[in-house]
Parts: C-alpha cells; structure tokens; sequence
C-alpha cells in the first residue's frame, strides 16, 4: 500500500508480474525446445522436401518449388482422397458421437450397475488402433469372420475386399467403435451437469420423455457436443492410420485411401518423397485451420454450462 | 588402498579385454525381413556362420514386412547409417539398381575380397535376375521362389476330378473350377494369390509375351507396359466372368487368399512355392502342379520367373566389413548351407551343386512337388520375355494393377477397360519415377 503506482497497477489489471525477467523464459525453455526439435524442425524440413524432387536414396535432387503442390492438386487421385476422407470423417464423427449419446442416457437410466456399464463401456478405448482395426477385420473377414457368416445368411452378399461401400462401412465400425468410450465419458459427464430441477419442472408441465431430451436436456449438451465434433474429426482425419492400414489397406480400387493413407502409401511404398512431403504439408495446414476454429470459434460461441 | 589397487586393475582388465575382443571381430550387419519358420533359418545360419570362423560376427536384425525392411534400409542409408547387407525383396530390385553409388556390386565384394566368383555355378534364371544388363551380379540371391499351383485333393474327389492330375492349361483350371461350384464340392472353385506377379509378370513369361519394351525393362530406358495385349485380355475377363458367380474369389493384393484355401473354401489355388510351409502345416489332404499356361501361347510353358529376395550391400563401408561379406556370402554359397536352406524353407536353392545334392539324397521322391518351382524356371533357357521384370517403381505400379483389378472383380468395368487403363497410369508413374 506504500506505492500509489503499484497499488493501482494491481487494482486496473489481474496481471502479475514477475521481478525476474530471465526465470520465466528459463522455465518455459524445455517446452520451447520440445516444440522446436519436434514440431518446428520436422515441419521446416517437410516444407523443404515438399519443394524438392528426389529419387528414394537422396542420390540426385532437384529444387523445383511449388510443381510438387500443383502436381497433387491436380491428381483425380488426391481429390478422390479427399472425399473418401470427407465421408469417412463425417461418418465415424456422426456415427461415433450418435452412439456414445444413445448409451450414455441409457446408462443414466439405469437403477443398478450404473459404474459396471460405464466401466465396460469406456474399455474399447484402451485398444491399440491397429489391434481394434484386426478385431473388425477379422470378425467381417468374408471366409473367416463370424459376424460376414451371418451376413451372408441374411443374403447380404458381403464383401468388403471388392465391394468399395462394404469397406468404408467396416472402416466406420472399426474407427467409430473405438471413439465411442471416449464420446460416452463426456456424454456422461454432460449428462450429470444437467440440472435436475429443469427437467423435473418440464415433466410436471406434461412434457414427454422424448420432448424434454430434444428441448432440455440436448440443448445443454451443446458444448460437450461441439468440444467432441471438433475431436471426433481430428481424430478421424489423424489418428485413423492404423485402422485403416489394417483393415483396408485403402482398397478397394483406392475407395477407402484417406489423406493420412496416402501420404504414407505415396512416401513409403511408392516413394515418391515429394509428393508426399506436399501431402503433409497440405495436411499440416488443415490441422492448423481446425485448430484455429476450435479456439476461435467454437470456444468463444458456445457456452459452458 | 590395496584394494582400490586390485579393483581398478581389474576394472583395467576387463576394459583391455573387452575392446581386443571388439577390434579382432568385425561385426557384419544384416538387416532381414524373414518371419516364422524363415527367421529361425536366419538365425541358424548366422549362428553357424559366426561359429565356423573367428574374424566376422554376423548380426541378423529383424526389421519388419519386406517394404517395410526396404525402407528402413533407404531411411538408414539417408541418415549415413546403413546396415552392411540389406534384404530387398524382388519389387525393390529396380529401386536398388537405380541406386547406383549407394551399393556395392556383390559381384565387386567378391573380387575385391579376393575371391573368384563363378556365375555359372548359380541358377542362371535366378542369377540373371539380378545382373545387370552387361551381365554384373548386382545382389546376392537369398530367397527364391516361383508360383505353383496347388489343389485341395478331397475336393477334387468330390467334384469328380481326378485327384492324380492336377489342370494344366488356364482353360482346364476353369473348367476344373467350374466343376467344382457346379458339383457342390466347394462353394468356390479357384482362387490365387499376387494377381499381379502370377497372372501377369509370371503369365508373361510363362507364356513367353510380352509384359513390356525394353526386354520387360531390363535393359532400361523409356519402358511401356504391353499386358492390355489381347491374351490378357483373354485371361482376365475369363477371371472376371468367373468371379461373377463366385467360381473365382479374390483374396486380396498379396498372400491372404492362402486363408481361403486352407479353410477348404476353395478347391484350386495359385501361390509361392514359399508358402507350402503352411499349407503341409494344415494337414490338408494337398496336391501340386506346375503353374498352369494359356494353351492359345505359342512357347508356353516357357520359364517363370523368381519371387523371394535377394542381399544388397551397401556402399562406402570398410575393407574388412567388405571380407567380411565376401566370406558370409562364400559361407552361403555351400551346397550343404543351401541344402539345409532349400529343404527348410520351401525356397529354392541357388547353387546348382545344392540342387544336384538334394536330388541325389532323395528329398524330392520322399516331398513330391518340392522340385517343380526349380523345374519351372530352369526348364527352357530365358527368353527376351522370361528373364523377369524391372522397374524403378515396380511397387506403384503393382499397386495401380491391383486397383484396376479391384474394380474390374467388382463388376465395374471389363478387363479391357482395367488392363487398358493400368497401363495409361502404369506407363505415366513409369514415366514421372523415370524423371526423377
């Protein structure tokens, strides 16, 4: 209280301020360093190779600009992969997020065993993607799997290794099945945030079971639901890799060969190093727009409960 | 003191110790992509290797599936840490001869270690393979294989075929097939493995067509894909026709239609000599046949073609780890190593010694079929058509067939329409890899 100045600085502003002025960077300094030998490095040198053409063993390279992006933007079968990672991306998101919400009510619902059902729900999520992908594989394995015999049964002729829409449904299951436990967990906790004295005033105004979900209960979901959508797609575009290297391998024809699958399949079987760096490149900039609206934008218009 | 004394001389001891024994043995890396029944061959003969001799340790590292393998081999080289000898499989043979500064002719890691090299006492169709077009042997020739066809023989009872004489023209394996979905036998007649090294790379030189200019790109330059020829086409749409009502089922691009014919769901099937091992494993009641040829082919049966891998060795690498691989390779190169290698593994030896030598101890009497990859492919001497195929991408356009045949299997176009547009994308990804 002695100093006028400081006491007013404190009373305009919360900021603090430390005495210090080298401590701080030194504390961030081991964050920074991580993020510049495993982001900024490995991204600059991407950049680089993207504008490089160069046979697999580094022997002879030629610098050749932007021809690398024109070349695979200009590719029917990158545009292709755009749109097989468009639908399956919807797909898994919608169908992942649908689930998780039916069983999450349901779970509420339930009298007795409510944490047994939880437990056994959030499981799949410990699954290896790849190991949850040879799951599917083998239970839709057209001579091997179980649950193709059954199909077949039904006169469903079902055969994913030719069939392109029989793929990307088994690709969908395999991918949205291990999302749903994670969905489900904040489904959950949405739920439970949910004021009770709502949807017990709406019940005594005679509003059915559905109608209070769709005009109570759904609406204060919004944020968890948005918070998902924005995971649920990143994770379908990203982390699916594994999935669908074993499940598809991006066949039949190239049905099921997503953005992520192809970089590998253009940089690692086919070696062909530029295009594929391009390819990251391209991908690395639709990771930092999703980024950006999910802080700009979704974090700013909807409101946490 | 005293004791602080004794241990540091100790201490001194061990160290002396430890780096003698590390300068008097040159290690020898060797990086292999062999599983199951494979690796433990891997591991016997660098174990009698490193036994038989005192100067070399040779140490086998499992990297992975072959593409896999490869390209830890290219990243490692890139990082300036590549291994002393690489296992590349037969797809990556044109991605290691465009690589010309980053290998060492094997044939050079012989002569430069002093050792004399004899060409002629290997399987010229195996040896050709990995030469270049002057005749220099680029690679060591490892694992070999060939495609053959094997057939379910209580299913070819129950179909009413004779179980004693497997088909032998594509004709009488659709014939055959057809038999058994009509007869009931089986729910599916005919299936195969890799459509694109048996039905088009083998069936070319089976038959003694064309799979592309430039002697199938061995001879290098501007390569144009030839397989929307019309016996091909031919081929493929007989495939098509048959996989409409399920005489034919497709398995997949590489080796998973083996799984359907294990479980009995298909009664003829096509496949590596290399993968008899699971089959006898089964306990299947099985029979083999030489891979069947198109009966309209003028030359046919010609020779096929090796699958398998081979051994490269990288560049720049020391004398002594060079000896050192001369005299693996040398050690490799015995008729009893190969014989131990042919019999246990399925695949086929490389030295005609080795070959005579499990001849004569009766191994093919008692193991029928065993011998039939090697009469395949050393029966007539190669063709201009027979010698294999070469590519700098051999792996993308392998990839490109595949999705043309995918297509085509599916019902949505013919066979013209697939091998004529697999060889527009093949000859522009042949075109692009070549500017590089």
């Amino acid at each position: 209280m002695g100093d006028p100045w400081i006491a007013r600085e404190i009373s305009l502003s919360p900021r603090i301020v430390f005495p210090n002025k080298i401590l701080p960077y030194l504390l961030v300094a081991p964050q920074l360093a991580i993020t510049l030998v495993f982001f900024y490095w490995p991204a600059g040198q991407a950049l680089y190779q993207s504008m490089l053409r160069q046979d697999p063993f580094g022997l002879r390279t030629k610098f050749v600009w932007f021809a690398n992006f024109r070349k695979v933007l200009a590719d029917p079968a990158y545009l292709n992969s755009i749109q097989v990672t468009v639908v399956f991306s919807l797909a898994t998101a919608i169908v992942a997020m649908g689930v998780a919400l039916l069983l999450a009510v349901m779970a509420e619902k339930a009298v007795r065993g409510k944490g047994l059902y939880r437990t056994l729900l959030i499981w799949p999520y410990a699954v290896a993607p790849a190991i949850a992908g040879m799951l599917w594989l083998f239970l839709f394995n057209p001579s091997i799997g179980s649950l193709a015999y059954l199909l077949r049964s039904l006169g469903i002729a079902w055969d994913p290794l030719l069939n392109g829409t029989h793929a990307m449904i088994l690709l969908v299951s395999a991918a949205a099945w291990k999302q749903i436990s994670y969905n489900f967990l904040f489904f959950v906790a949405g739920l439970q945030a949910v004021p009770k004295t709502l949807i017990e005033a709406a019940a005594m105004d005679g509003a059915g079971e559905t109608k209070r979900f769709w005009t109570i209960v759904f609406p204060l979901l919004a944020p968890t639901t948005f918070f998902l959508l924005v995971v649920n797609t990143v994770y379908a575009l990203f982390d699916t890799f594994g999935i669908v290297h074993a499940v598809t391998g991006g066949g039949p024809g190239k049905t099921t060969e997503t953005l992520v699958y192809k970089v590998y399949n253009d940089g690692f079987v086919n070696l062909i190093l530029g295009d594929s760096a391009a390819q990251s490149v391209i991908l690395m900039a639709i990771v930092i727009a999703l980024t950006a609206i999910q802080f700009r934008y979704v974090e700013r218009k909807v409101h946490y409960g | 003191m005293k004791f602080f004394g004794f241990a540091a001389g100790v201490a001194a001891t061990m160290t002396l110790l430890s780096t003698t024994s590390a300068f008097a043995v040159t290690q020898i890396s060797w990086w292999h992509a062999m599983t199951g029944a494979n690796a433990e061959v891997v591991d016997k003969i660098s174990k009698d290797f490193n036994a038989s001799q005192s100067d070399y340790e040779l140490v086998p590292v499992f990297k992975g599936t072959y593409p896999e393998t490869l390209n830890a081999g290219i990243a490692a080289f890139r990082a300036g840490q590549a291994p002393d000898i690489l296992q590349v499989f037969d797809v990556g043979t044109g991605v290691m001869m465009a690589a010309e500064g980053a290998i060492k002719p094997v044939a050079e890691v012989m002569t430069g270690a002093g050792m004399t090299f004899d060409k002629s006492q290997y399987l010229p169709g195996i040896v050709g393979y990995y030469s270049k077009p002057d005749g220099t042997m680029l690679s060591f020739p490892y694992n070999s294989s060939s495609p053959i066809l094997y057939y379910n023989k209580d299913i070819f009872q129950k179909a009413g075929l004779d179980v004693n004489s497997p088909p032998k023209t594509w004709n009488e394996v659709w014939e055959a097939a057809k038999k058994i979905k009509t007869s009931g036998a089986a729910s599916c007649g005919y299936t195969s493995t890799w459509l694109t090294w048996i039905h088009l790379e083998n069936f070319a030189a089976w038959n003694d067509v064309s799979w592309a200019t430039q002697q199938n790109g061995l001879a290098g330059g501007d390569v144009e894909l030839k397989i929307n020829a019309p016996i091909y086409v031919n081929h493929f749409q007989a495939l098509a026709d048959l996989a409409k009502d399920g005489t034919f089922k497709y398995g997949g691009r590489t080796s998973e239609a083996k799984q359907i014919f294990l479980a009995g769901e298909c009664g003829i099937f096509t496949e590596s000599s290399g993968g008899l091992g699971d089959i006898v494993k089964s306990g299947m009641n099985y029979g083999i046949g030489q891979l069947p040829y198109d009966s309209d082919a003028k030359g046919a049966p010609q020779n096929t073609t090796p699958g398998g891998a081979s051994l490269w060795v990288f560049g720049n690498k020391s004398d002594e780890q060079y000896k050192g691989v001369a005299a693996f390779f040398a050690y490799l190169s015995k008729t009893d190593v190969q014989e131990y290698l042919h019999q246990k593994s399925g695949y086929l030896p490389v030295t005609l010694a080795a070959y005579e030598a499990t001849k004569k101890s009766g191994f093919y009497e008692k193991n029928p079929g065993r011998e039939t990859p090697i009469l395949q492919m050393t029966g007539k001497a190669p063709t201009d058509n027979s010698k294999g195929v070469r590519l700098p991408n051999l792996p993308q356009v392998r990839d490109i067939q595949n999705e043309e045949f995918e297509k085509m299997l599916a019902g949505q176009q013919t066979a013209q329409q697939a091998l004529d547009n697999a060889v527009t994308r093949g000859n522009a990804a042949i075109k692009e890899a070549l500017e590089n």
